[in-house]
């Protein structure tokens, strides 16, 4: 499979009044075409920073990209997505890639119609004039499962249940043919029976289109359900990369093992206690001197808290950031 | 589940079977139209006709989408709003109906916890003062004891007395969600709804949470409803569980019973529809994908409630609602078809 992105030791951080987050330390990950990447991990632990450094939608400052490069095969070779101009960033975000944001409401115009959000969107990327593009419009509303899409056309987003509203985002983000679709927790405010039919959707248009899509999402129910490949965070590092299937079957970071074993599993016997990974997480405001996970760590020893554990490949596609060997039990 | 060091929960004799009784509980909020002279247009059946009990020292869980009135169930069992009809018990103390002083003397024994643990603690209060806020307001205790009690419930929920001094914002939210905790327990209460308690934590911190309250459940014989909108959490917790829609029960049973063979379609569709973190598992599986979304509790179908959505719905099912009943021992369903053999299950 052939890279349609390839992001290296993306470094951002914030810089606030109480000091400095280092939101993200270095994070690296690839994209292949026509793929699912899942993104997991804990509240803070950089998920959104990562998307939105990429799409230049940070609030700049607090926030300022320090080192990294992100390369997006484009039809007419590779750019960094980290170095584009303003106008190229308009070109890029919205067209080549499209997003969808968790909270819908928010990511529309609440006093413009729904049809003329996704029509304005249209005009800006394709070349197609006001009629065309409104028939643009109303089809995609149909393909992503808006009944009486005609006549929704006029309708604000407040006159759109969740559900649809998200049908509505995936429609923006579908709109002028992108590569790549970013999906920042797209189901995470929608109840399970409608996250089913999104999820559901998304897979069909995918299959469809041939997008690759980056998923965010703290629900490791949902990344078994869509991802080819798994990136792991924890405290602004990508600590484990794997393909879906080693990755619930044989993890090999200490975090992911223990982010496994906190499930509920289901069929278990009644009064098993649940297996809990100890301590919270890190705050950002001290750049990692160690490894991050340390203090929680039940295999911690003395090299985990002289330096940061760098990247290991531990089996095809397998990386983790750890300095322990799980399977031999021992230090690697 | 036995419990050799509960507090005695009766003083009826015998001991009645549920500790909390809930008798056709309706919960309807009035919808008002009009600016100058305000008129009711309508009803919002927000709880509309449940009736369960809860044993002592068990779990019950309670799952549902967004808005089916689970939490309106809970704050209407307690009394922290008035139910419109039906009558709430505990033990055998009705307390719809109660004064408020009459009221305000049975409340020690039942709490609320909340998703939201940063709103429900006031940022400018001292971790102890907030945890003794109970003692205080129920004038009960000397300073001293409250103290000691303070430390001991710090103790009993994983936190220091180090940390008495601290102020909410300095606590993570599993911690916060401790502090809440031992603010319920400070009167001893033997009856807790738990409102969605873990939702709001990360996954690494629920396991924490979950595991506190049942050892607490063990040690002090606590009974609980147990609110939530993740069915994996809510099986691991419960002992068992009621399927809410649109304001009514759906199907109530034991948690094994429910999940092995749920005899609801709407249960049905809501296990089918949860993933599982298992991915050659979720690729062999087949769904059942309800069409649509919730329809509104001000205009809820006629008949059976579920009937929009319902893949089995016949023409009874929007002209008739079915009735509540119990279809197989301990196991209530609202469904027409639930007592014929395999009357009630989608095929996928
Ligand atoms: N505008 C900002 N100013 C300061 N810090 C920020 C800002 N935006 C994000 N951060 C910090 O960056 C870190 C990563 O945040 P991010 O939003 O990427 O987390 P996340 O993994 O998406 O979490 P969640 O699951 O809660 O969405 C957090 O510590 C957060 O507090
Ligand atoms: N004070 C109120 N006034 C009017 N309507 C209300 C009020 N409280 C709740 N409702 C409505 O009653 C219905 C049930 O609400 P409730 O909060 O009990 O649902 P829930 O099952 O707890 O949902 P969630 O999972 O979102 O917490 C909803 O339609 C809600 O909008
Ligand atoms: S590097 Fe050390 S502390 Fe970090 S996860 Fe691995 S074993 Fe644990
Ligand atoms: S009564 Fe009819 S509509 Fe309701 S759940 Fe049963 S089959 Fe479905
Ligand atoms: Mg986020
Ligand atoms: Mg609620």
């Amino acid at each position: 499979m052939s890279r349609i992105l390839t992001v290296k030791n993306l470094v951002t951080r914030f810089y606030t009044f109480d000091g400095v987050v280092h939101a993200l330390n270095g994070v690296s990950f690839h994209l292949d075409h026509g793929e699912t990447l899942a993104i997991v991990g804990e509240s803070g632990s950089g998920k959104s920073v990562t998307m939105m450094s990429l799409l230049h939608l940070l609030p700049m400052p607090p926030a300022r990209i320090e080192e990294g490069e992100a390369v997006f095969e484009d039809d007419d070779g590779p750019i960094d997505l980290l170095k584009l101009s303003k106008p190229e960033r308009r070109r890029v975000r919205g067209g080549k890639i499209g997003y969808i944001f968790q909270d819908a409401l928010s990511a529309l115009n609440p006093v413009m119609t729904v049809g003329r959000q996704v029509r304005e969107s249209i005009m800006e990327h394709l070349s197609l004039d006001q009629k065309a593009a409104r028939e643009r419009t109303i089809q995609l509303l149909e393909h992503v499962g808006i009944p009486g899409a005609k006549s929704r056309y006029g309708n604000y987003p407040h006159q759109f249940s969740g559900g649809m509203r998200q049908r509505v985002m995936i429609a923006v983000a579908i709109a002028c043919d992108p590569k790549i679709v970013i999906a920042d927790e797209p189901t995470t405010a929608l109840d399970v029976t409608v996250q089913a039919q999104i999820i559901e959707l998304t897979k069909r248009i995918q299959d469809e289109l041939g997008i690759s899509v980056i998923w965010i999402t703290h629900d490791l129910g949902v990344v078994a359900g869509i991802a080819d490949r798994v990136l792991v965070m924890y405290a602004g590092s990508a600590v484990e990369i794997s393909p879906v299937d080693r990755l619930y079957e044989h993890p090999q970071h200490p975090y992911t093992e223990g982010l496994l074993a906190a499930l509920p599993r289901v069929g278990a016997k009644r009064g098993k206690r649940l297996a809990s990974i100890k301590g919270s997480p890190p705050d950002l405001q001290e750049p990692p001197r160690h490894c991050q996970f340390a203090w929680r760590c039940p295999y911690n020893f003395d090299r985990c808290w002289a330096s940061a554990p760098p990247l290991f490949e531990v089996g095809e596609g397998h990386y983790t950031k750890c300095y322990y060997d799980m399977d031999q039990e021992r230090p690697r | 589940m036995p419990e050799p060091n509960g507090p005695p929960t009766a003083t009826a004799d015998p001991a009645p079977e549920y500790l909390v009784r809930v008798e056709h509980l309706k919960k309807h909020f009035p919808i008002m139209r009009g600016i100058v002279w305000q008129r009711q247009v309508g009803a919002v059946k927000a709880v509309d006709d449940i009736s369960f009990g809860i044993r002592a020292g068990e779990t019950l869980g309670v799952v549902g989408e967004s808005g089916c009135g689970k939490s309106t169930t809970g704050r209407a069992i307690l009394q922290l709003q008035p139910p419109s009809s039906g009558r709430v018990f505990l033990d055998e103390v009705e307390l719809t109906g109660l004064n408020e002083s009459a009221l305000r003397r049975v409340r020690p024994r039942m709490q609320m916890i909340f998703q939201d643990s940063y709103d429900s603690l006031n940022p400018r209060h001292s971790v102890g003062r907030i945890i003794m806020e109970p003692m205080v307001v129920q004038g009960i205790m000397e300073e001293a004891d409250r103290r000691s009690r303070m430390a001991e419930l710090l103790d009993l929920v994983g936190l220091n007395l180090n940390h008495a001094v601290r102020y909410p914002h300095e606590f993570s939210g599993g911690q916060r969600q401790r502090i809440n905790i031992a603010r319920a327990l400070a009167l001893n209460p033997d009856f807790i709804v738990c409102d969605e308690p873990i939702s709001a934590l990360d996954v690494s911190i629920q396991a924490q949470v979950v595991n506190l309250f049942e050892d607490l459940q063990r040690k002090l014989g606590l009974t609980y409803l147990f609110i939530a909108h993740d069915l994996s959490m809510v099986q691991h917790i419960s002992d068992r569980v009621a399927v809410m829609y649109l304001g009514k029960v759906m199907e109530l049973a034991d948690r094994d019973d429910l999940f092995d063979d749920p005899l609801h379609p709407y249960t049905q569709s809501l296990i089918s529809a949860v993933p599982v973190p298992d991915p050659k598992l979720e690729r062999n599986r087949r769904r059942i994908t309800l069409q649509g979304e919730v329809p509104s509790p001000a205009r809820p179908p006629r008949g059976c409630v579920f009937h929009t959505r319902c893949p089995l719905a016949q023409e009874i099912c929007s002209e008739q609602a079915p009735e509540y009943r119990e279809v197989l021992p301990e196991h209530f369903v609202a469904c027409h078809f639930a007592d014929r053999k395999g009357g009630s299950k989608i095929s996928v």
